[in-house]
C-alpha cells in the first residue's frame, strides 16, 4: 500500500509545468486550510475559462491556471488544501514539495476570517520557507455575519507580510489581492516576514547547524527552515535532502526515482 | 559540499540532536500554535457569545482530569438507559413472537404440513428471525439515537482529543478513535472511515484494529450475556451492573485496540505517528425530530433489515444442520463434538465456537444459532423470556464463566464477512485481510484461554 513519491505526480507535474509554452512571467502558489475557500479565489483569479489542468495523484489534485495583470502573464497553482506542513500526509508533502522546489515567485496563503488563529498555523509554517508570502484574509464576509472583526492592518504589521481582505464568493478584493502579487513578485518592497522563534535552546542550535552549511551552499531553500528539517527528520531523508542540495543546487530534483522525503 | 562534508555533517546533526532531546517536533508545534494564538489575540475582536460557551464546554470535556472521568460516565450512562430500557419491550416482543409460533405451529399442524417442513420455516427460520428482532430491537432503537445525539452534538471529536495521547503513545493516529466511534455503528464503516488517515502505515493499524470495538451486531449478545449471567450476580443493582459490565468490555476493547497497535507499530507497520489537527466543531443542539427520524431509519432500521436477510438463510442452514443424521448424531452435534475440547480450554464449548463459525456472515445470528443448536438437543422448552433463555443455558452447563468469556470472544473474535470484504476492497491486500481476520480470532483465543486457567486455577467456578 505504500505511496511512492511518484504516485503524488508532482515531479512530472513540475515537469510539463516548467516546459510549458505558453510564457508567464510568474508562478504563483496558492495554499491554504480546507474549506477556505482557496478555490474560489483560484477560479476568481483566474476566470472559470482559463486553461486549467487537474492533475490527479491518488488523493491529490493540483490545478494551474492563468490570469493577466498588468501586462504580465501570471501562472497559478492550486495546492492541496493542508492545515500544517510538518506531518506526512501525502497532501501536506506535495504542498511543501511544491513551495520549496517548484520555485514559486510568491505564495499566497488563503485564510479564513472566522478562525484566524487555525489559519495562522500553516502562514507561519510557509513564512519559514519562503519570505515572499502573501495573506489572502478571505470570508471576510462570513466574519462580519459572525460578528468577528479582524484589525488587518495590525496582522499585517505582526506578521510582516501583506494581507489583503477579501470575500471571493463575491469577487470582492480580488483586484487589490493582485495588486500585492505584482507588488511581490517584482519585488518593489522587500518583505521581512516575522517567523516564529523557538526556546532558546533550540534557537542556539539552529544557529549553530545554519552557520556551518549557509557559507557551504546557497540554495534559495531558507536555511534556517532546513536546518530544522535537517534535525526533524530521520537519516535516510536527511541523506537524501543532503544528495539533493548537492546534486542540484537550485534545480528541480532530477529524477523521480530519487524519492525526496524532507 | 562533497560527500566528506555531508558525513561531517550528518555527525554533526547526531550530535545537536543529542542535545536537544527527542520531542523537537512538539516543541516546534507548540511554538507555532502559541505564537498564532497571540497573534490572533492581538487583532481578532469576536462578540460571539456562542463561541465563549462552546470553550467554557470544552475546557471541561476535554479536560486532562475530566476529560476521561466524563467520556465514561456518558457512555456506562448510555449503557445503562439502552439496557434499562430495554428490558421490558424485548420481553414483550419475545412474548409476542413466541406467541405467534404457537398459532403458526397450530396452522401448521391444520395443514397436514410435513415435519420437516415445519421444523425449516417455524423452528428454523421463524424462531431465528424471532430472537433477532426481539434480541435486537429494543436495544438498538435506544440505543442509537442516543448515539446520534452525542454525534451531532459534536461530541465526538471531544473523545477523539481525549484518546489522542494514548494513541500517540501506541505509534497510531489519534484520529483512529473516529474510526472506532464508526465501528460501534458497524465495523465495516468504521474499515471505510479509516480513509480519513492519510499515512497509510497508520490507516492500516486503524484497519486491522476496527474489529475491537463491539458493533451493533455484537452488542446484543453482550446486553443479553450481561442481562442474563452478569447482572443477577449482584441482586439489587441488576441493571447498573450489566452496564458497568459492558463498559467494561468496552473498555478493554479499547486497550487491546492500544496494545496490539502498539504492537503492530513496533513490528509489522514500523514508523512514528504523524501529527494532525482536528476541528472541533462548535456544539450544536440537535434537532430532535430528524435525530430521531435518522437514527431509527437509517441505523436501527437499516441494521435489522441486514440482520433479518442474514437470519433467514442462517435460520434455515442451521436447523438443516441441526436435523441431517450422520451416524446416528446429528451434523451440528458432530462438528461441535470436534471442537468440544478446544472450546473447553477457552472456557467455551463446542456448540459456541460452531455458533461463531457459522455467525462469520454477520454477527447478529451467532447467539440466535446457538439458542438453535442447544435447542435441536431435544429440550423443548418455551423461550418466551429471558429467565427461558438462562435456564437452557445453564441446562447446557453454562457459568458466569462461560457467559465472560462468550462476550470476551464476541468483542475480539474475526470480523464478519462483510467486514472482511471491506477490509479486502480498501487495503488491496489478500495478506492484510487474513492478518485482519488472524489477528483478532489469536488475541481472542488468547485472552479467553488465560482468563479460563485462572479461574479454573484459582477454583472459582
Amino acid at each position: 500500500m505504500g505511496l511512492t513519491r511518484k504516485s503524488t505526480g508532482i515531479y512530472t507535474f513540475l515537469e510539463e509545468f516548467h516546459t510549458d509554452s505558453s510564457g508567464y512571467q510568474a508562478i504563483i502558489a496558492l495554499a491554504g486550510n480546507p474549506n477556505t475557500g482557496k478555490s474560489t479565489v483560484f477560479n476568481g483569479l483566474t476566470g472559470l475559462n482559463q486553461h486549467t489542468g487537474n492533475w490527479p495523484g491518488k488523493t491529490v489534485t493540483l490545478a494551474k491556471g492563468f490570469y493577466q495583470h498588468k501586462g504580465k502573464q501570471i501562472a497559478l497553482v492550486d495546492l492541496p488544501g493542508t492545515y500544517s506542513l510538518l506531518a506526512q500526509s501525502v497532501e501536506e508533502q506535495v504542498a511543501r514539495d511544491f513551495i520549496c522546489f517548484g520555485e514559486p515567485d510568491a505564495v499566497v496563503v488563503v485564510t479564513d476570517a472566522t478562525c484566524l488563529e487555525r489559519n495562522l498555523n500553516l502562514t507561519l509554517q510557509i513564512m519559514e520557507i519562503t519570505s515572499q508570502v502573501v495573506m489572502c484574509l478571505n470570508l471576510m464576509d462570513e466574519a462580519k455575519r459572525k460578528n468577528i472583526h479582524i484589525d488587518h492592518e495590525k496582522l499585517a504589521k505582526l506578521l510582516g507580510i501583506p494581507i489583503v481582505p477579501t470575500a471571493a464568493r463575491s469577487k470582492e478584493g480580488l483586484s487589490a489581492l493582485k495588486d500585492a502579487i505584482d507588488q511581490t513578485v517584482s519585488g518593489g518592497k522587500r518583505l521581512r516576514p516575522k517567523t516564529v522563534c523557538y526556546d532558546q535552546e533550540l534557537e542556539t542550535t539552529l544557529a549553530e547547524l545554519t552557520s556551518d552549511f549557509s557559507s557551504t551552499f546557497s540554495s534559495r531553500i531558507n536555511s534556517r527552515w532546513l536546518a530544522l528539517r535537517l534535525l526533524d527528520s530521520d537519516f535516510t531523508m536527511v541523506k537524501q535532502i543532503l544528495r539533493y542540495i548537492n546534486k542540484t543546487g537550485n534545480n528541480l530534483p532530477s529524477s523521480s526515482e530519487e524519492g525526496l522525503d524532507l | 559540499m562533497n560527500i566528506m562534508s555531508t558525513d561531517r555533517l550528518i555527525t554533526k546533526i547526531r550530535m545537536l540532536r543529542e542535545r536537544i532531546g527527542p520531542n523537537l517536533r512538539d516543541r516546534v508545534v507548540s511554538s507555532i500554535y502559541q505564537h498564532a494564538e497571540k497573534i490572533s489575540r492581538n487583532v481578532v475582536q469576536k462578540n460571539e457569545f456562542k463561541q465563549d460557551l462552546d470553550i467554557c464546554i470544552d475546557n471541561i470535556a476535554t479536560s486532562r482530569i475530566f476529560g476521561l472521568p466524563l467520556m465514561l460516565l456518558l457512555l456506562s450512562g448510555i449503557l445503562w438507559l439502552t439496557i434499562t430500557g430495554a428490558n421490558y419491550p424485548s420481553q414483550l416482543l419475545a412474548k409476542l413472537f413466541f406467541g405467534i409460533e404457537d398459532q403458526l405451529t397450530v396452522f401448521f399442524r391444520f395443514l397436514n404440513a410435513p415435519d420437516w417442513l415445519h421444523g425449516l420455516l417455524v423452528l428454523g427460520i421463524y424462531r431465528t428471525l424471532a430472537w433477532v428482532v426481539s434480541v435486537m430491537l429494543p436495544p438498538m432503537a435506544i440505543f442509537f439515537p442516543l448515539f446520534t445525539f452525542c454525534e451531532d452534538l459534536g461530541y465526538l471529536p471531544r473523545v477523539a482529543f481525549n484518546l489522542d495521547h494514548f494513541f500517540k503513545k501506541a505509534g497510531a493516529h489519534g484520529k483512529q478513535v473516529l474510526t472506532m466511534c464508526m465501528g460501534f455503528g458497524c465495523n465495516a464503516a468504521g474499515v471505510i472511515a479509516c480513509r480519513i488517515i492519510e499515512s497509510p502505515r497508520e490507516r492500516l493499524i486503524a484497519i486491522l484494529t476496527n474489529n475491537f470495538v463491539p458493533c451493533n451486531g455484537r452488542f446484543p449478545t453482550l446486553f443479553a450475556m450481561a442481562a442474563i449471567f452478569i447482572g443477577t450476580l449482584v441482586n439489587n443493582s441488576h441493571n447498573l451492573t450489566a452496564s458497568l459490565f459492558v463498559t467494561g468490555v468496552i473498555i478493554l476493547g479499547i486497550m487491546i485496540t492500544l496494545l496490539v497497535s502498539w504492537i503492530l507499530s513496533k513490528s509489522l507497520l514500523k514508523g512514528i505517528p504523524s501529527s494532525f489537527t482536528l476541528e472541533l466543531p462548535p456544539y450544536r443542539l440537535p434537532k430532535i425530530g430528524s435525530l430521531l427520524v435518522r437514527s431509527v431509519i437509517d441505523r436501527t432500521i437499516f441494521v435489522l433489515i441486514r440482520a433479518v436477510i442474514v437470519a433467514i438463510p442462517a435460520g434455515a442452514f442451521t436447523w438443516i444442520f441441526a436435523n441431517i443424521h450422520v451416524g446416528g448424531i446429528t451434523l451440528i452435534d458432530l462438528f461441535a463434538s470436534w471442537l468440544q475440547d478446544f472450546g473447553r480450554l477457552i472456557g467455551l464449548d463446542g456448540y459456541i465456537i460452531v455458533a461463531f463459525i457459522l455467525g462469520l456472515p454477520a454477527n447478529e445470528i451467532v447467539l440466535p444459532i446457538l439458542i438453535m443448536s442447544y435447542l435441536s438437543q431435544g429440550a423443548m422448552l418455551e423461550l418466551d423470556s429471558i429467565t427461558a433463555l438462562r435456564d437452557l443455558l445453564l441446562s447446557n452447563g453454562w457459568t458466569w464463566l462461560t457467559a465472560l468469556n462468550m462476550s470476551l470472544f464476541s468483542l475480539l473474535h474475526f470480523p464478519c464477512a462483510t467486514t472482511l470484504l471491506t477490509i479486502h476492497k480498501e487495503t488491496q491486500s489478500t495478506k492484510w485481510s487474513l492478518l485482519a481476520a488472524l489477528i483478532p480470532t489469536g488475541v481472542a483465543i488468547i485472552v479467553c484461554f488465560l482468563i479460563t486457567q485462572v479461574a479454573h486455577f484459582f477454583k472459582l467456578v
